[in-house]
Parts: C-alpha cells; structure tokens; sequence
C-alpha cells in the first residue's frame, strides 16, 4: 500500500482460527468524544495484574487530577492516580468486573467538577535527560498497565532479564475481536502520539525492529500509522484478518516465525509486545507526565443508540456510559466487558470501567442469543480445526469433563489461550472454554496443594531435625556430666602400662615370700623383717592390680584385655595355693604361722578380686563388640549411636547385676554356713556380702535408669518402629529390584554393568541388615518397655 | 436488561448444529442413491423406507427407556444417517426383515446400549450390516446384476413378500474376480468385469458417491483426512501386485470403483465419533482401512470388506489418537503416548 515501506514483510500463519462477523462499523464511524464526568468514580485498588494497591489517602481528603492516590505494593504491582479532582467519600468494598461477582476494595471518589490537574514533571527531552532505568521508574509510578488484556504492569514488561536480548519490538494493533474498535479510531486520531511511544520503548528496549502489527481491516488506522512512522524505521506490518491473530503469541508467530515455549514468557524469544493503547499512555506518562487516568473504550453493541468510542476517566461506572450512548435498558441481553469472544459478562451497572477495558458491548437478545443446549460430543474435530493453539479439543473436553486431568495436561490443557474458537464452532453447542477454565483451575489447584504438602513436609523434617538435634545435646551434655563426676578419667592411663606394673610387683611378691619360705625352712632369724618385706609387696602388687582392674572397667576404655587380666587372676591364684602350701608346711615343722596365715589370706583375697576381674571384664567386652560394630554400621536415620549405645550399655549393666547379685547370694550362703558352723572369719563374710549387695543394688538403679530413658525416648518418637519398619521394607525391596537387575544384566552379559551392580547390590543388602538389625533393637527395646 | 452471567465466547458460529452436519451427509448420498436405484431398481428407496422409521421408533423407544428428552436426541438426525447408511449398504432384494434387524442392531445395540451418540466405539451402521451378513450371508449377497432392474412392483414384491428374486440376481464384480482369480480366459470373458473404466455398473456407484464425498469436503463436513487416506492406502498396496500378477490380483481402479470402496471411504470411514481424531491420526486410521479392505478382498473369505476393516479399526483409534497428538504451540516436539 505504501511504496516507501518496502517489501512487506514475510507473515507466517498459524494454525486454525475463525472468521466471526467483525460488527466493527456500528463504533468506528465517529471521531473519539469525551465521556462526561460521573457522578462518582470507582477506583479499584487492584486494576492489574499482581498484588493490589494500599491506598494513601483517608476518606474526606481532597485531592486533585492525577494526584496518586493508592500506592504499589511488592514489584508486581502497580499505584492509583486521582482521575479528576474531587473528595474521597468512601474506601471499601464494590462490585467489580470479576467472574466470581465479588466485590473488590475501591476508592471512591466524588468529583468537584474543577478537573483540576496536580503539578505535572513532563519529560519532553526524554532521549537526552534519563536512563531508560529512570524512564521505566516513571513508567511504574504513572501506573502504567496493559491496556489490552491481563493488565500485566508495563515496567516489568521493559525490564527483561539480562540473558533475554530483546531483537523484537512488537506493538499489537491487530484488534482481533469483533465489535472492539479502540485502538482502530486511537491509531486513526493519534498516530503520532503512538508512534512516539514505540519510539520511548525503543529508547528503552534497544531492540532491532520495532514492527507495528495491523489487522487488515483496518485500511485508516494503517494510513495514519504509516505516515506517523515514516522515517522512524518503525515497521507497519499488515496482517490478515483472522481471530485470534491477535492473540500475543499468535501474533508473535505471524510477525517473526518464533514460538513462545509452553509456560514461558516472550522476552525468553527476545521479543517483548505491548498494546497500541499502552503504548500511547507510555508516551504521555513520559512526555507529558500524566498517568495512567483515562483510556478509549468502545461502547458498542444494537442496544445502544448512538455507539462509539468515548475517552473515559478510569473509575467511571458503566451505568453512566450507557447513560451516555443512549442504551435502551430493556433490549440489552447480554452485557458483556470486553468482547464477544473472550469478554466477562457484567453483574452490575455499578461495575467501573479499568485500565484494561476496552468495550462495553451491550448487545440485544438477537445479537448473542442465549446458549443453546449442549449436546453430546461427536467428535467431528471442528475445534482441532480451528484451534490457534493446535491442541486436540475434543480430547481435552473429554479429559476435563472426566476430570482427569493427568490426561488433559498430557494433551497440553495449559496450553489453552481461552480464545473460545473451539466452542464458536462447535456444532454441539459445548461451552467448551468453560470446561478447560474448569480443568486449568482444578490444575492449578491440585499444584498449589501439592506445594502446600511439600511445604508442610520440609517443616516437618526440620521439627523433626531440631528435636534430633535437642535430644543429641541433651545425651551429650549427660555424658559430660557423668564422665566429670568420675575423678581422673581413666581415658587416658595406659592399661598395659599398669598391666606391666602389676605383673612386676606380683612377681616382687612371689620372690619375696620364696624367699620366706626358704627362712623358715633355715630356721633364720630374720623371719619377721622378711614378712614385713612380702607385706610390703603385697600391697603394691594389689595396688597395681586394683589399678589394672579399675582401668578396666572404666566405660570409656574400649578395649578390656580380659586374657592379661585372666592371666593375672591365674596368677594370683597359684600365688594363693603357693602361700597356703607354705603355711601348712610351717604348721606341719611347728612353727609360728600368724604371719603366713595373714599373708595366705590376704593372697586369698587378691585371687579372688581378679577373678571377679576376669568375670566383669569378660561379658563387658564381649557385649561390647557386637554392640560397637552394629552402632558403627547402623544407618538409621534417628540417633542411632545413640539408641546402639544404650543397648551395649544395657546388656552391660544387665549382665554385672545379675553376676553381682549371684555373688551377694553365694557369699549371703556362705555366711549362713559360717554361721552354722561357728567359724570365726563371719565379720569378713558379713563384709563381702555387704560390698556385693552394695554393687548389685547399684547395677540394678543404673539399669532402672536406662530402661526408663529408652522408655522415654520411644515414647518421645511415637513413630520410630513403624518408620524403621518402612525402612526395612525399603531397602529389601531396592535390594531385591537391584538382584533382579543384576540378573537381567548378567542374561546380557553386560561386565561393566555386571561389576557395578554387583557393587550397588552389596551396598543395598549391607543396608537392609542393618535396617533390620535396628528394627529388630527397636522391638526389643519396646518389647523391653512394655515388660 | 437482564444481566445473565455466561462465559466467553458469547458469540457463536452461524452454521452449528448436529442436526444440519447430518442432514448434510444424507444430502451427499442422494448421487449415489439414485445410481443404485437407476441399476438395481426401487429395492434401495423400499429400504430406506423402511428404514428411516424402524431408526427413529428403536431410537426413541431406547431413550425413553433411558429416561432421556426423546425429541431433544432425535432433532441430531443420527438415528436417520444410520439408517441411511445401513440401507444404502444391503442388497435391494433384501426382505423387510432384514433391515429391520440390522437397524435394531446398530441403533439399540451399537449405539445407545453404549450410552448414545458420541459414545459409540463402533460404527452403528456396520455392526448391524456386519452382524446381518453374518447371521443372513445368503440374503446379504444376493445382488442384481446391473441394468436389469426389476420393475417397481417386483421390487415391492422382493422386500414386502420376500418374493423368489434368483431370476434377477447375479455375481458382483467382485463376487466375480474372487471366482474366477488366477483364470486369465474367465476373466477377460466376464462382462461385468469390465466397464467403461473400471467394474461394469459399480463404476457408476462409486463414481456417484464420490461425488457426494466431494460436497461433504466442500461443505467441511468431513476433512478428506480419512477418504483420501483410505483411497491411497488401498491403491498404494493393490498396486505392486496387480504390477507383478495381474491375474490373481485386480488392479487399483477396479479396487477403488468396486464394491463400497467410495462409499466406505467418504460415508462409513468418516463416521467421526468412531474414528480417529487427530489429523495425522485419520491418515494412519484411513490408509489401514484401506489396505486391510484389499487384504480381505483378496485373501479373505468375503467379497467386500469394507465393514469388517472399519471396525477392526474403530477399535484400534483411540490408540492411534494416543500416538499422533499434534505439535501444540510453543512446544518443540509433538507429545507421543504417556512421555512428559
């Protein structure tokens, strides 16, 4: 058409779309006119798309033309400006356009009248004093939204990620819907003004094209653009007229042959799209520092007398547009915001126009009869035919209608775009947009739930952690103070040392009374200094060997060398059996044996204190061996040193009571029998039965303690033993599924993958045992605590 | 004003209704109904006579039983395509009866017993024809040989009072190139193997419900997906072996203007509820039609295979469907069965 344009550009098609009656001509014949002030003007605080505004001012509050009003809240969000000056008379709830008919917070606003401007900051050498970051900072204060569709905040739109290079600038002018005739008389009237928005978003944007895409029914509006832009560079792209080419992701396609991936974003294709309309609120924010406070929209629809395009102060209630285009109330059937294909219908007059309005369509019962009724789905595939999106709709209705919706999001449900082509053409009068709105809500609400369950979980498992951890430091702190209360550790004393030490003094010992022994055979008279000698050595040897012993028995030595301490009770013994042999001797040559008697029996004495070495050693170490490894290996997920630790303990402590108690009973028989007999040693019986009560009674409380810990803390984890049950159900299934593989592998003769497995195999089974092993502890503690 | 609350889209198309896409498809038959009548007499016009009714009294009667608004589901004109259909296939010398059960058959059974329009797997209309040459392979193969029709009144006789027809019948070409497969004489001798272009009298046929299956793709009835599919599958596999043994096998012509090559590829393999949805799906759904009709025309124990291979593949379309989802916008690839 315009030979100083060039070559036109190659348009790609898309897939399906519809030809609907366009009814363009009953609005775009008249020039734009103003729409009269209303009596009160509505201003919902959440006209775009994010979170809503705060308002900034109190009921009473005069304020004047553009003057903010509401402020943005978080970053998608945008501010409310004062569309004309006047009182605020109300902040509250109103109804709104909304599917769900509920009322919104608004602020309303009673016009004086004055129309009275605040002080504007009009940029007019805006390529020369600002950023284009500056730029878009005013773009966000002037409130600026798509004025098109969703309403989505202008300056996110402008500020795309640094990986995402913007190549195209696409401003859609296409005007797809019927009825809707907006952008067609604002692109005829204010060409220049538009043209200079590209101009600022290009400032801003950078990118290299800016196209201007255009319906072809629109032979004015293209004149005009095309003038506005000659020697810009800016490019007026026709293209054909077919619903929904103005779709934006339809119109991407047509312009540059690129796809915005499912679920993303067009700046992700580097193209960023904006609507004629906003473009043209862009250039006035910026030139002329006016926000975002009117727009055009279209009255239109055969229940109006005189239709047409009227600039409305945002905020003005519907009632009062009618009012100004002459509708006659009773013949309108269908009163619907926006347009016929993906318009709202409206509950209320009352309802005010916002910054994404672009028509008011009043129609008569004729013009959009009510539905007709639905009949059953044959499947003639006229809404694949058409489908812009190129999904399969018969299927998807089938799969939303079922509700199964795993099916329908196979089949691409949330690629919908709602366009409503499939339910135009439909022959079985199936509201069809209705139903995937349906499935895309149950969609998204499955999600939400599911994020919900993974939040809750994520709080669990750290709940769960922090008691964990609570009840580790609890365990520690306990062990501190038991290992503080007993004096000089017996960490770090050197077993083998002390071993060595008593060995040493034993052997002293026995040279010693050898050497009794051999003077009192000669008769010498250095009987007594001798005795004291083997007295003497005596004492250390025990000394040596209590120490050996005590280091034995402390809990924090892990090994007990039970054989050396064998040795020594052996030892010891046969020192007895040599000492009594020489008493006898001496009795037998008459002699005086007090002191070898004494001697004997404090061998005795020293024997049978290592044999109940040998005896706490032994059962201690051997419980403490398996014990040790199972706790090393143990991989449950709940403190399992812990619960492994208080097992060995256990068995332990189990152990040395019933052994003391078998001690306190024989020496309680013994001194029965002493007593019986009219021995004269019954104060030494009475004192051993009274050490090994002494020790069995404090076995048996430190027993008692630890049962009521374990008992405690299998109260405190409720589920320990169903989860270590799951557990071990687990890893047995994972390590059967790997055995299963390993076979399949080994039928293949895969080596690599035989080894590998094999490996994986090994690790798992190692992991089932020790799953059962502490399954397995748990039911005994638990058996343990219901006794 | 009333201020009803609906969803978008508020308007809707001018043309839609499933009433008027039915009515279309008698409309296409009409060439085709009256080649038959011109070749084989009033028999064809006696059973849609009877037909249509039997149809819409087993229709109504079910759906009365089903609790359901009997005018609402009759005004879809289904019921009466299937009894189009059904009496258009059977042979005009076929007694009152026998389209009676047939249409008991496709309507009571097939279609409602499934839960109605649009839930029906099979094609209504060959479950009942199936189920006919099955139950009846005598009456259901006993054609007229073309241009000697009987007179209206025998006509009327052969359907009413299951008069003796044996002086009018006579071999299909079809009939006739099974007999006589492999005889290079019998074959050249056979006249009515041998028309202007194809098979004598049923070039004719398929010619006329050609035409109709152009209309129904110029009135976007149907997309010429499945026909041309169908078509092709057929020519494309009879095609090498009448090249290589043009004795034993017929040639791709005489399969396409045979028998009910034309009419099951634009009437019966288009029945959308039963086929496959997608585009590339009724290709692949249309071209298997075709080659299983050539593999029983010529290896299997009838002469026409038509209604056996349409429903052999109604039971394999939601699998097709399964796999031949087209590439949505904004995705790289199209999805194929369950991947993600």
């Amino acid at each position: 058409m315009n030979a100083s344009i060039g070559k036109p550009r190659a348009l790609f098609d898309f897939h399906g779309g519809i030809h609907p009656p366009q009814n363009k001509t009953l609005s775009n014949q008249q020039p734009i006119r103003p729409a009269p002030i209303p009596t009160q003007l509505v201003l919902p605080l959440n006209m775009h798309l994010g979170a809503p505004a705060k308002a900034i001012v109190q009921v009473g509050d005069m304020v004047l033309k553009g003057e903010k009003i509401a402020e943005a809240q978080g970053a998608v969000s945008l501010p409310v400006h004062a569309p004309t000056s006047g009182k605020i008379v109300a902040i509250g709830p109103r109804p709104i356009q909304h599917p769900s008919g509920l009322d919104a917070p608004c602020i309303i606003l009673e016009p004086d009248g004055k129309d009275q401007w605040c002080e504007l900051h009009p940029l007019p050498d805006w390529r020369t004093c600002c950023a284009p970051g500056a730029l878009v900072a005013r773009l966000r204060e002037a409130g600026i939204a798509g004025m098109g569709g969703a309403g989505f905040p202008a300056s996110i739109k402008l500020s795309p990620k640094p990986e995402h290079k913007i190549d195209q600038l696409i401003i859609n002018a296409v005007e797809c819907e019927p009825y809707i005739t907006a952008d067609d008389v604002l692109m005829r009237e204010r060409a220049e003004q538009i043209i200079g928005g590209v101009e600022i978003l290009r400032h801003i944007l950078k990118p290299n094209e800016a196209i201007v895409g255009i319906e072809d029914n629109k032979p004015e509006a293209i004149e005009a653009m095309r003038r506005a832009a000659t020697g810009t560079g800016i490019e007026i792209a026709v293209v054909p007229t077919k619903y929904p080419s103005g779709g934006e992701k339809q119109l991407i396609y047509m312009l540059t042959g690129k796809e915005v991936p499912s679920g993303g974003i067009p700046a992700q294709i580097g193209v960023v799209c904006h609507n004629t309309g906003t473009t043209l609120a862009i250039y006035r924010a910026i030139v002329h520092g006016e926000p975002l406070i009117s727009r055009i929209t279209t009255l239109t629809g055969k229940a109006l007398r005189e239709p047409g395009n009227l600039e409305v102060l945002i905020g003005t209630p519907v009632s009062s547009l009618l009012e100004a285009t002459g509708a006659d109330l009773s013949q309108i059937g269908r009163l619907v915001m926006g347009g016929p294909m993906m318009g709202f219908t409206l509950h209320s007059t009352a309802i005010p126009v916002v910054k994404t309005s672009n028509c008011i369509l009043a129609a008569t019962a004729q013009e959009l009869p009510a539905p007709a009724t639905e009949q059953p789905c044959i499947r003639c595939g006229s809404c694949a035919d058409v489908c812009p999106a190129d999904l399969l709709p018969q299927q998807l209705y089938w799969y939303a209608k079922n509700q199964d919706l795993e099916r329908a999001q196979q089949y691409n449900l949330m690629d919908c775009i709602e366009c409503g082509a499939c339910a135009y053409v439909c022959p079985s009068h199936i509201p069809l947009v209705q139903y995937y709105r349906f499935a895309k809500g149950e969609v998204r609400n499955a999600l939400q739930e599911q994020q919900k369950a993974d939040r809750a979980r994520v709080r669990f498992e750290a709940r769960q952690q922090r008691l964990a951890d609570e009840q580790a430091e609890k365990e520690a702190r306990r062990k501190a103070r038991l290992e503080g209360s007993k004096p000089a550790a017996t960490a770090g004393v050197d077993v083998a040392a002390l071993k060595a030490a008593s060995l040493q003094a034993s052997a002293a010992y026995k040279a010693a009374v050898k050497a009794l022994k051999a003077a009192e055979a000669e008769g010498s008279d250095q009987l007594a200094t001798l005795a004291s000698e083997v007295e003497q050595l005596k004492a250390k040897a025990d000394a040596a060997k209590a120490a050996v012993r005590d280091a034995g028995n402390a809990p924090a030595t892990p090994v007990v060398d039970v054989a050396a301490l064998k040795a020594a009770s052996l030892a010891a013994s046969a020192e007895y059996k040599a000492a009594v042999k020489a008493l006898k001797e001496a009795e037998a040559a008459g002699e005086d044996v007090s002191a070898l008697r004494v001697a004997a029996d404090a061998l005795k004495a020293k024997a049978d204190a290592a044999k109940a070495a040998v005896r706490d050693a032994g059962p201690a170490t051997q419980a403490a061996a398996p014990a040790v490894t199972a706790s090393a290996d143990t991989a449950t997920p709940e403190k399992p040193d812990d619960s492994a630790e208080r097992a060995q303990k256990m068995k332990a402590l189990k152990t040395a009571f019933n052994m003391s108690h078998k001690q306190f009973k024989e020496a309680s028989a013994a001194l029965e029998h002493a007593q019986r007999d009219g021995s004269d040693n019954l104060d030494e019986l009475r004192k051993k039965v009274e050490r090994f009560k002494l020790k069995a009674d404090k076995a048996r409380e430190a027993l008692n303690l630890l049962v009521d810990q374990a008992k405690a803390d299998i109260r405190a984890s409720g589920s320990d033993l169903k989860s270590l049950k799951i557990e071990a159900a687990q890893t047995e299934a994972a390590a059967r599924q790997k055995s299963r593989e390993l076979e399949a592998a080994k039928i293949n003769g895969d080596d690599q993958r035989i080894n590998v497995l094999t490996r994986e195999l090994e690790a798992l089974k190692r992991e089932a045992e020790v799953a059962a092993g502490a399954l397995k502890a748990a039911i005994d503690e638990q058996g343990l605590a219901d006794a | 004003m009333s201020l009803i609350t609906v969803t978008s889209p508020h308007a809707t198309g001018q043309r839609n209704h499933t009433g008027a896409f039915m009515r279309q498809v008698i409309y296409a038959t009409i060439p085709g109904v009256m080649v038959l009548t011109w070749l084989f007499g009033w028999g064809t016009l006696f059973n849609l006579m009877i037909a249509i009714p039997a149809a819409l009294l087993a229709e109504a009667a079910v759906l009365k039983a089903r609790g359901r608004d009997v005018r609402f589901a009759l005004s879809d004109w289904s019921a009466v395509v299937t009894a189009v259909l059904l009496a258009i296939s059977i042979p005009p010398t076929s007694p009152w009866w026998l389209i009676v059960i047939g249409i008991i058959a496709a309507i009571v059974v097939a279609k409602q017993l499934y839960g109605g329009l649009g839930m029906n797997p099979f094609n209504p209309a060959m479950v009942g024809y199936v189920v006919l040459l099955i139950s009846f392979p005598l009456e259901m193969t006993r054609w007229i040989a073309p241009h000697e029709a009987p007179s209206w009144f025998d006509s009327f006789r052969m359907v009413l009072a299951s008069a003796n027809v044996d002086a009018f019948t006579g071999a299909t070409p079809l009939d006739s190139f099974r007999t006589w497969a492999g005889n290079a004489e019998q074959l050249a001798s056979q006249p009515i193997l041998h028309g202007k272009f194809a098979s004598e009298g049923w070039e004719w046929v398929n010619l006329a419900f050609m035409l109709g299956g152009i209309y129904l793709l110029a009135r976007k009835i149907i997309t010429w997906h499945i026909p041309v599919g169908m078509l092709a599958g057929m020519a494309v596999i009879a095609l090498p072996f009448w090249l290589v043994d043009d004795v034993r096998y017929a040639s791709p012509l005489f399969h396409l203007f045979s028998g009910a090559a034309m009419f099951g590829a634009f009437f019966i393999a288009t029945d959308p509820v039963s086929a496959a949805t997608s585009r590339y799906g009724r290709l692949i759904y249309g071209a298997l039609i075709g080659v299983l009709v050539w593999v029983i025309r010529s290896h299997g124990g009838y002469p026409d295979a038509v209604a056996f291979a349409v429903l052999l593949m109604n039971l394999a379309a939601p699998t097709i469907d399964y796999y031949t989802q087209p590439r949505s916008y904004g995705h790289r690839k199209a999805k194929r069965g369950a991947s993600r």
